[in-house]
């Protein structure tokens, strides 16, 4: 590699184009970065892989079943089930008490769990990011105020206020209205955290130059700054979205989730709910528990990646 | 705090007491400081906690009425005096800001009201003896977690480790990485169910009432020992990553060449210099993470159910027991924003390195 470089005299038609070069000058590279950088592309790579096989079930099983009471209840993971009327079916999942298809249920359940850690997490990081701006940039009184409602945020688990919101409005809310809700109660952290790093990026000579040069307060966030703080903000992004699918769970989990979606809290809620475990009734409580722990490793192997690409002091060895 | 103490002592050095009086003087001012933002932080959480059921233009306690009316039968006396006890105590024909003021007042002397489902046990009834088990576990479990993980993060920061140590830092990350409740669910399988080796739910043996005996203290433990895990497990992870980070920082420190050119032994640099000064900043870390522990602690304890506040808050969710709910999510607050308080005003006596500013 290093002497098609040096000596370019020697390179030969076979040598530049077609893959060989696509392998030198791309694979060879972000090889390397993946091997300095491991928990990126096996975060990513579990992460795509699970996604992969959920569209391959949406594509190739049928997801009605998701319903109670659309299957024979109670069914160890089989591939022949006697129905009613005779037929059979296959349930490599197994169903549950109440008679659901438990493959439908992961295949349903996982992106749905998946969208509203998403939703909740793009409204988080939106809303904190224009705080910490506003804060940072104009500091005295907007900033003082805004440190002020973040300060008490942090003093308030997100969990118990989306409780009293979800008593109080007094209706099943959907996956989407779940995802925004959480995303309005958990913006603090991310608004804290952002607005230090844009403290920072301030005082550094080349917004100093933008600003003698006289670019306007939008045209330096913009121009300037925004491009720097992608990385990080990226990485506060996965971090919040793994924040979301937690705080979704844990909402589900506890009786206020959507009871006709079959998200993998709601699949925990009946799970604790029929008490599973010391019904033996481990195909249940076994898939969603594996989907989550995947999710949750998976967000946290790629936030971590994502903190090492976007802040190289972190690179440090032990 | 040590320049002050010099300035103090230049100024007059014949009385003693003038010092600790200037000391104690910058301590309160300090300390009165974080009291002002403690009560800030609790004005705030009760004026959103009142806000939102106004807000939402719907009452909770009139509908608990209603569907308890409709299912009629036993409730249908209680009903009555209920109703009447809730209008005279909220005086819900008042104006908004008379409500207000009510609402504060009750709260200030810790009166949560009355429950819906178990009219006429209070709230503070309900809650408090719930409150024993949960703070219990938590304390005991937040202690041993910050120790274990600390110790071992701040062995997984050290140079001179062993080599195969260098393998349980990604396992333990992992771990971390996974909901409370969801390690509590496997361990609940492995160790309750498949093994047999301890109680699969419950604060203790169901047909037992709690006395002061022996036999009750060891069942207790063991119907502990698996919800405190689930918690710990997925701590050790958090302090782990947080004092190998502060321990990195301090290998390229002065005072570490210093000592390892004075020819110190290993174990010694390694406590006395390195840990002593990478393990405060991880007193802040139980600051932030308190509504963590408290809110993970409550989904631990409906997944065994243990009789704490969290499984006392889904059980008033299943009623829909408006008044006991909003009570728990206030102590939660007020006991989160206590815990911050102390930490905070007890940090500069551990850190005299942090200075406290007198402005």
């Amino acid at each position: 590699m290093t002497e098609s470089v040096t000596t370019p005299d020697v390179l030969t038609p076979a040598d530049s184009g077609g893959w060989s070069q696509f392998n030198e000058e791309r694979l060879t590279p972000m090889k390397k970065y993946a091997l300095r950088n491991p928990s990126l592309i096996v975060g990513l790579g579990m992460l795509f892989g699970m996604l992969f096989l959920v569209g391959m079930g949406h594509v190739v099983w049928e997801t009605e079943q998701f319903q109670p009471l659309s299957a024979p209840t109670r069914l160890a993971p089989t591939f022949s089930a006697e129905l009613r009327d005779g037929t059979t079916a296959a349930f490599p999942f197994g169903t549950d008490t109440q008679g659901r298809d438990l493959l439908a249920v992961a295949i349903l359940g996982t992106p749905l769990t998946l969208r509203v850690g998403l939703i909740a997490g793009g409204v988080a990081i939106g809303l904190g990011t224009v705080a910490a701006f506003l804060a940072a940039y104009y500091r005295g009184f907007v900033d003082a105020a805004i440190r002020s409602v973040v300060d008490v945020g942090l003093a308030m688990p997100a969990l118990l206020i989306l409780i009293l919101v979800r008593i109080n409005i007094g209706r099943e809310l959907s996956i989407d209205e779940i995802g925004i809700a959480i995303g309005l109660t958990s913006w603090v952290f991310p608004a804290r955290t952002i607005r230090s790093q844009v403290l920072v990026m301030r005082e550094q000579t080349y917004v100093e130059l933008s600003r003698l040069s006289g670019t306007s307060g939008m045209g330096i966030i913009f121009k300037e700054m925004m491009p720097n703080l992608i990385p990080y903000i990226t990485a506060s992004l996965v971090g919040s979205v793994a924040g979301a699918i937690l705080a979704s769970i844990g909402l589900e989990a506890i009786g206020l989730g959507n009871f006709s979606e079959p998200t993998l809290g709601m699949t925990i809620y009946w799970n604790i709910q029929f008490s599973s475990i010391t019904l033996g009734m481990w195909w249940w409580w076994l898939p969603p528990l594996a989907a989550i722990v995947i999710v949750f490793v998976s967000l946290f192997l790629i936030s971590s990646g994502l903190d090492e690409w976007s802040n190289p002091r972190l690179r440090k060895r032990v | 705090m040590t320049e002050q103490t010099q300035a103090v002592e230049t100024s007059s050095p014949s009385t003693g007491t003038q010092i600790i009086r200037m000391i104690s003087g910058v301590l309160g001012h300090f300390v009165v400081k974080r009291f002002l933002f403690f009560l800030f932080v609790v004005w705030l959480a009760s004026t959103v906690i009142f806000i939102i059921p106004r807000l939402s233009g719907q009452d909770p306690v009139k509908e608990k009425l209603l569907l308890e009316a409709q299912r009629g039968g036993a409730m249908q006396t209680g009903l009555d005096a209920m109703a009447k006890s809730y209008q005279k105590r909220f005086g819900l024909d008042q104006p908004m800001w008379t409500q207000y003021v009510n609402f504060l007042k009750d709260l200030s002397r810790l009166d949560l009201g009355f429950s819906i489902a178990f009219f006429p046990r209070t709230v503070n009834d309900i809650v408090f003896e719930s409150l024993m088990w949960t703070l219990g576990l938590m304390g005991t479990v937040t202690i041993l977690a910050f120790i274990l993980g600390t110790l071992a993060g701040a062995v997984l920061g050290w140079p001179r480790k062993p080599g195969w140590l260098q393998y349980i830092f990604m396992p333990l990350l992992t771990l971390s990485a996974i909901p409370q409740y969801l390690l509590a669910m496997i361990l609940i399988f492995v160790v309750a169910f498949q093994l047999g080796w301890l109680p699969l739910f419950g604060g203790y043996a169901p047909a037992t009432v709690p006395t002061l005996t022996f036999e009750f203290a060891v069942d207790v433990v063991r119907h502990a020992i698996l919800p405190a895990f689930a918690i710990i497990f997925s701590a050790i992870g958090f302090w782990a990553i947080g004092m190998r980070g502060m321990m990195i920082n301090t290998q390229g420190e002065d005072y570490m060449i210093q000592a390892d050119a004075k020819g110190l032994k290993g174990s010694r640099i390694f406590m006395r210099y390195a840990v002593r000064n990478a393990l405060l900043p991880q007193v802040t870390g139980l600051a932030l993470v308190l509504g963590t522990i408290v809110t993970g602690q409550v989904l631990v304890e409906r997944v065994f159910s243990y009789p704490g506040i969290g499984d006392i808050l889904f059980q008033a969710i299943r009623l829909s027991d408006f008044f006991v709910i909003r009570g728990i999510v206030i102590i939660i607050i007020l006991g989160i924003a206590g815990a911050t308080f102390l930490l905070d005003v007890l940090y500069p006596l551990l850190d005299p390195r942090i200075k406290v500013r007198n402005s």
